[in-house]
């Protein structure tokens, strides 16, 4: 009978543990797109006459990007992350990158982790100050000239921070500060993936730096792909 | 059975206890040290709903009466710079890197000086203890102060000598920095972002004017003006150079901003008017005040 248990217990063992990392790995996928309703502010250009090195760099006038849409009435640097129903994750140790180059934030908003070292680069030839705006985490502001070494450093509370150069007033950009590894930034046809989804009950939330946050509950069960999307009412100032 | 029991328990609730009431305790009396003084925080809850509350506000968010009158005739702030917020637990004169909190040297200082070119007064007629207890209490506004680690002041290396290399290669500085894009080529605060600076409330700021040789918004001595651009000015747009400048080249930059200061006098300005070169960009720039006041060149 002894002989027996030992090796059924272990094939039960492996064959549960086999099926809880299939789980993990694999899991369920949220996917959708972000649009809008209404008539969005239209972009302005910028005269980055100033900085003479910026500007040369554009052809024509960049535009403003607190509202940046694509076809289909799409809406662009959403970020949609999974605010409950999933444990925090540990931060990963690759750094999150944020540029600066023809005095533009490259991405404009850029999500990451609590405590995932943040990575800022100046490639341009002029001087930047980088300024984030925190209310939650610590407020700080670093001289960053041209050729100087990457500026790393971290947040330890999730929180969406507007960024800010003071030297060049119309560079604006966005960190998202999230507490797992479950986000997509909307790209220019407004779509997002969240893949790796274990079964659950989760809360999704889309968030707009012009036009708020909204959420929608989905349920995943096995590895499902679900549809969520999102719409947003744009206001015209 | 029983009898261990009772004990357990009575062991139990006695240690219970003992844990509870050192954090009970520790909640109610924030403490500040300075020197050899000690602040107390409910001492100086007091002295700050006599002096203070009027313009930081209940909460000591800066929303006092003095600051934004509730009522329906106001419609502008009264004071120009908005009162310090504590809660945020963001302060410009630190003496410790940007992003992090300041000594409570730091504080007993800003409170004795004041800040020039804003309301906040110098407070140097109350008590040093009555200095030391309000930043006892000011330290309650937020929670950083118990959960954030204590932040190391930076080392500020003791003054080289004054000499006409240390100031043109401040000069260089200066010019490689990008300073005067903010503080202009002269350092009259008239560089071509100055129009548009905004502080981190939104509100229009200036950057200091060297020209006008007032005293700096966290203080006056080199030492200061050193600590100023090593740390930044947290909660407006100047930034902390500490990443970009080593210790050495920036007491070069302190003797050369010295020599910015036209209607102030220093030893800086002094050897400089003494040198070829410093003596015509001196001539070129230096105010005749008027009785009005000083901004017009001559």
């Amino acid at each position: 009978m002894r002989a027996k248990v030992i090796p059924i217990t272990a094939a039960v063992t492996l064959i549960f543990a086999v099926g809880l990392l299939h789980a993990r790995a694999g899991g369920g996928t949220v996917s959708g797109k972000v649009t809008y309703e209404g008539t969005p502010a239209k972009p302005k250009p910028i005269d980055m006459s100033k900085e003479p090195s910026c500007a040369k760099q554009h052809a024509t006038p960049i535009t403003t990007e607190t509202v940046v849409t694509g076809p289909n009435n799409s809406l662009e640097n959403v970020v949609v992350y999974i605010s409950a129903g999933a444990p925090d994750d540990s931060a990963p140790s690759q750094p999150a990158k944020f540029e600066q180059k023809g005095c533009q934030y490259l991405p404009h908003v850029l999500a990451f982790q609590v405590n995932q070292p943040l990575e800022v680069v100046n490639d341009d030839q002029t001087s930047h100050n980088i300024h984030p705006l925190p209310k939650v985490n610590r407020e700080w502001n670093k001289s960053q000239p041209s050729g100087s070494p990457a500026i790393v450093d971290k947040y330890d509370k999730p929180e969406f921070i507007p960024v800010k150069c003071n030297v060049h007033p119309w560079m604006h950009g966005n960190f998202a500060v999230l507490k797992n590894s479950h986000y997509a930034v909307s790209g220019e046809d407004g779509g997002f993936k969240l893949p790796n989804l274990p079964p659950g009950k989760y809360t999704v939330t889309a968030w707009h730096e012009s036009y708020g946050e909204q959420s929608q509950e989905v349920t995943i069960a096995g590895s499902e792909a679900k549809t969520v999307n999102f719409l947003f009412k744009a206001k015209p100032y | 059975m029983r009898k261990t029991n009772t004990k357990a328990t009575r062991v139990f609730l006695a240690v219970m206890a003992m844990s509870v009431l050192p954090a009970f305790a520790q909640a109610q009396q924030m403490e500040s040290h300075i020197g050899k003084l000690t602040g107390r925080a409910d001492t100086g809850r007091q002295l700050y709903f006599r002096y203070c509350w009027g313009c930081h506000g209940y909460r000591g968010d800066g929303n006092g009466e003095n600051w934004l009158p509730t009522g329906s005739y106001a419609t502008e702030p009264y004071l120009n710079i908005q009162p310090r917020n504590f809660p945020s637990a963001t302060f410009k004169c630190r003496s410790t890197p940007t992003g992090t909190l300041p000594t409570d040297q730091d504080m007993f200082n800003a409170i004795g000086r004041g800040f020039v070119m804003t309301n906040m007064p110098s407070w140097i007629a109350l008590t040093d203890q009555q200095r030391a207890d309000l930043v006892a209490f000011i330290k309650t506004f937020s929670p950083r102060w118990k959960n954030d680690k204590a932040s190391e002041p930076i080392t500020v290396p003791p003054e080289p000598k004054l000499t006409i290399e240390s100031i043109k290669h401040g000069q260089e500085l200066f010019q490689k920095l990008e300073c005067w894009k903010c503080h202009g080529p002269e350092g009259r605060g008239d560089g071509p972002s100055a129009s548009t600076l905004t502080d981190s409330n939104d509100q229009p700021i200036r950057p200091y004017n060297f020209a006008v040789g007032s005293r700096f918004k966290c203080g006056s001595t080199n030492q200061d003006l050193y600590k100023i651009f090593m740390t930044g000015v947290d909660g407006t747009p100047m930034p902390s150079f500490a990443d970009v400048v080593k210790p050495e080249e920036a007491w070069d930059l302190v003797h050369f901003l010295r020599t910015l200061q036209v209607a102030h006098k220093s030893p800086e300005l002094a050897l400089w008017e003494s040198n070829k070169e410093g003596a015509e960009q001196i001539e070129s720039r230096k105010l005749y005040g008027t009785p009005t006041g000083s901004g017009v060149k001559q």
